[in-house]
């Protein structure tokens, strides 16, 4: 069986500081990955060389088993993979309805009809609607981002990128700044995800997001330090050393 | 709202029954510069392209027709279709050039490419008569039907502006213009999203040039001449003026902007030498007041006459 992700010997560097700095890893399909790491270990770099927002200066990445790390990011998305961002990045002045029907519309060639009326598309709106009702936001539907909750609008982002039924989906900090209440919501959101998405998560919230993962991949500087399951990880010497110092 | 969108249709329709030669040319002059408005307000308000070279298009369409009329004597029903494809071409051509840049550094490549074929207007006297301009030239006859008169062509004009504005509004009304609305707002997100960015706007671009050209072949039938100032920045400059006076990224707002600029040509022009000063006082009032543009200032300002009962209007109507 072909990896969900596998990259090799990936590299970036920014002014002569590296960023990433030849990191491997495999990712099967279905698996929980969870990568950890201290502030600027380099994991949402990690993130957009995957995702094409940044060109590697090494390495290959591939996509069950597709070279990408040559194409644009929104030729890597047709090979279905999505993302969420650590920093919430959602059209403000829209409703979550639009919101959704945005990211249906990244995976519909009807994003190229430029005739008829878009509220005429009911199919759109109609599998928009149900991805908003699995995330608890259909009440919500015709409300501007603007107006919402930051924690409604984390559980947009995550609805925004399940609504393309991705088969790997890349989590950044999805409990971040969430409150307790919160974070227990979205955790069993992403309970919910079904096994034909492969699913990568950063994420500093260990009690959240350690039962969630299955492997676990710790990154320090750049490099990937430590790879296993989680007793494995969490077991090793040099875990604690990153962790909790000198 | 719809009621007025009647009123409003009638009494255009009406005008000239009523008017009198000089307002029935001044509004044919504003259904031009509607359409010139327009097609620039793609790229302003939905694309968030700030394009400085939007006369370009107007120009060489314009230019096209003349010339081929006069040096090869091609009739319109022609020329017509030629000086909007080969314009088009170019809008495709000068879009893959400038998008390679977003913000200032399209601008800047947008003004440059005007600014080459505005010296080329001028210079290449053999074929655009330099500073002389282009003259000796006819209105189309539709259907045998002639547009020499002031109403004639008035209603010519109506219909041209007519069905651009429609299928201006069509287009940002259809999923394409979502997509492209989420371009404007947040470009990275919209690719990760699998939206080809570069390619909606390059579309975009090219579309909007070819309104452009639209509006340049009116631009010569009502004038019957045409002159190097057609291509000029300050032809450009007028128009991102109309657009964000009147309200970048609505669909009223640039012909609102338009008519004003025209209007002030027209009228401050005849009593004040310097009328572009005037035009300047009038634009930095606006942005001063209602830093969005007039149409949607007046809209905030109405919602808050008639009482805060829709506030989420403004958002929807984008």
């Amino acid at each position: 069986m072909t990896a969900a992700l596998e990259v090799t010997g990936l590299s970036k560097a920014f002014g002569g500081l590296p960023a990433a700095n030849g990191i491997s890893l495999n990712v099967e399909a279905g698996e929980r990955r969870l990568i950890i790491g201290p502030n600027g270990a380099g994991k949402t770099t990690l993130f957009n060389l995957i995702t094409g927002d940044l060109r590697p200066d090494a390495g290959s990445i591939r996509l069950f088993g597709e070279e990408v790390s040559r194409l644009p990011t929104h030729r890597r998305t047709q090979h279905g993979m999505a993302r969420t961002y650590q920093i919430i990045t959602l059209f403000a002045r829209d409703t979550l309805l639009h919101n959704i029907v945005l990211s249906l519309l990244g995976r519909s060639r009807t994003r190229w009809d430029a005739f008829r009326p878009l509220e005429r598309h009911r199919e759109l709106f109609d599998r928009a609607r149900a991805a908003l009702e699995r995330v608890g936001l259909e009440p919500l539907a015709q409300r501007p981002i603007s107006e919402v909750s930051y924690g409604d609008k984390r559980r947009v982002e995550i609805a925004m990128a399940l609504a393309q039924e991705p088969r790997l989906l890349l989590l950044d900090e999805p409990l971040a700044g969430l409150s307790r209440e919160e974070r227990v919501t979205v955790k069993k959101l992403l309970d919910t995800i079904p096994r034909e998405t492969t699913v990568v998560m950063i994420e500093h919230d260990m009690d959240t997001a350690l039962d969630m993962a299955e492997r676990i991949t710790l990154l320090h500087y750049g490099t990937v330090i430590v790879e296993g399951t989680r007793s494995e990880v969490v077991a090793d010497p040099k875990t604690r050393e990153v962790y909790l110092g000198h | 709202m719809r009621s007025a969108r009647w009123i409003v249709a009638l009494v255009l329709v009406a005008l000239p029954q009523f008017a009198g030669e000089f307002y029935v040319n001044l509004i044919s002059q504003i259904f031009i510069a509607a359409i010139f408005a327009s097609s620039l307000n793609l790229l302003v308000g939905y694309a968030g392209l700030t394009s400085l070279g939007h006369a370009s298009y107007l120009g060489v369409s314009a230019y096209l027709s003349a010339w081929l009329y006069l040096k090869l004597g091609i009739g319109h029903w022609l020329s017509a279709p030629i000086a909007l494809a080969v314009t088009t071409v170019m809008a495709g051509f000068f879009g893959w050039i400038a998008l390679r840049a977003s913000g200032l550094g399209f601008l800047m490549i947008t003004l440059a490419l005007s600014q080459v074929l505005w010296g080329l207007a001028y210079r290449w006297s053999a074929v655009t008569n330099g500073d002389n301009g282009l003259s000796g030239l006819t209105r189309p006859q539709p259907f045998g039907l002639s547009l020499d008169s002031a109403s004639a062509f008035y209603y010519f004009t109506l219909i041209v502006v007519a069905v651009a504005i429609g299928m201006m509004a069509k287009f940002i009304g259809s999923p394409f213009g979502a997509a492209l609305k989420g371009t404007r707002d947040q470009p990275r997100r919209m690719s990760a999203l699998g939206h080809d960015v570069r390619r909606v706007r390059w579309i975009t671009f090219v579309y909007a040039g070819f309104w452009g050209a639209v509006s340049g072949l009116l631009y010569i039938y009502y004038h019957k001449y045409i002159h190097p100032t057609s291509l000029s920045l300050t032809n450009s400059a007028e128009a991102l003026l109309g657009v964000i006076a009147g309200g970048s990224g609505t669909l009223v707002g640039p012909i609102i902007g338009a008519a004003i600029v025209v209007l002030l040509k027209n009228y401050v022009s005849a009593y004040v030498e310097r009328w572009n000063m005037l035009l300047g006082f009038v634009f930095v009032a606006i942005v001063l007041f209602m830093p969005d543009g007039l149409v949607p200032g007046v809209r905030r300002l109405w919602a808050r006459v008639t009482g805060r009962r829709k506030p989420t209007d403004a958002a929807s109507n984008s």
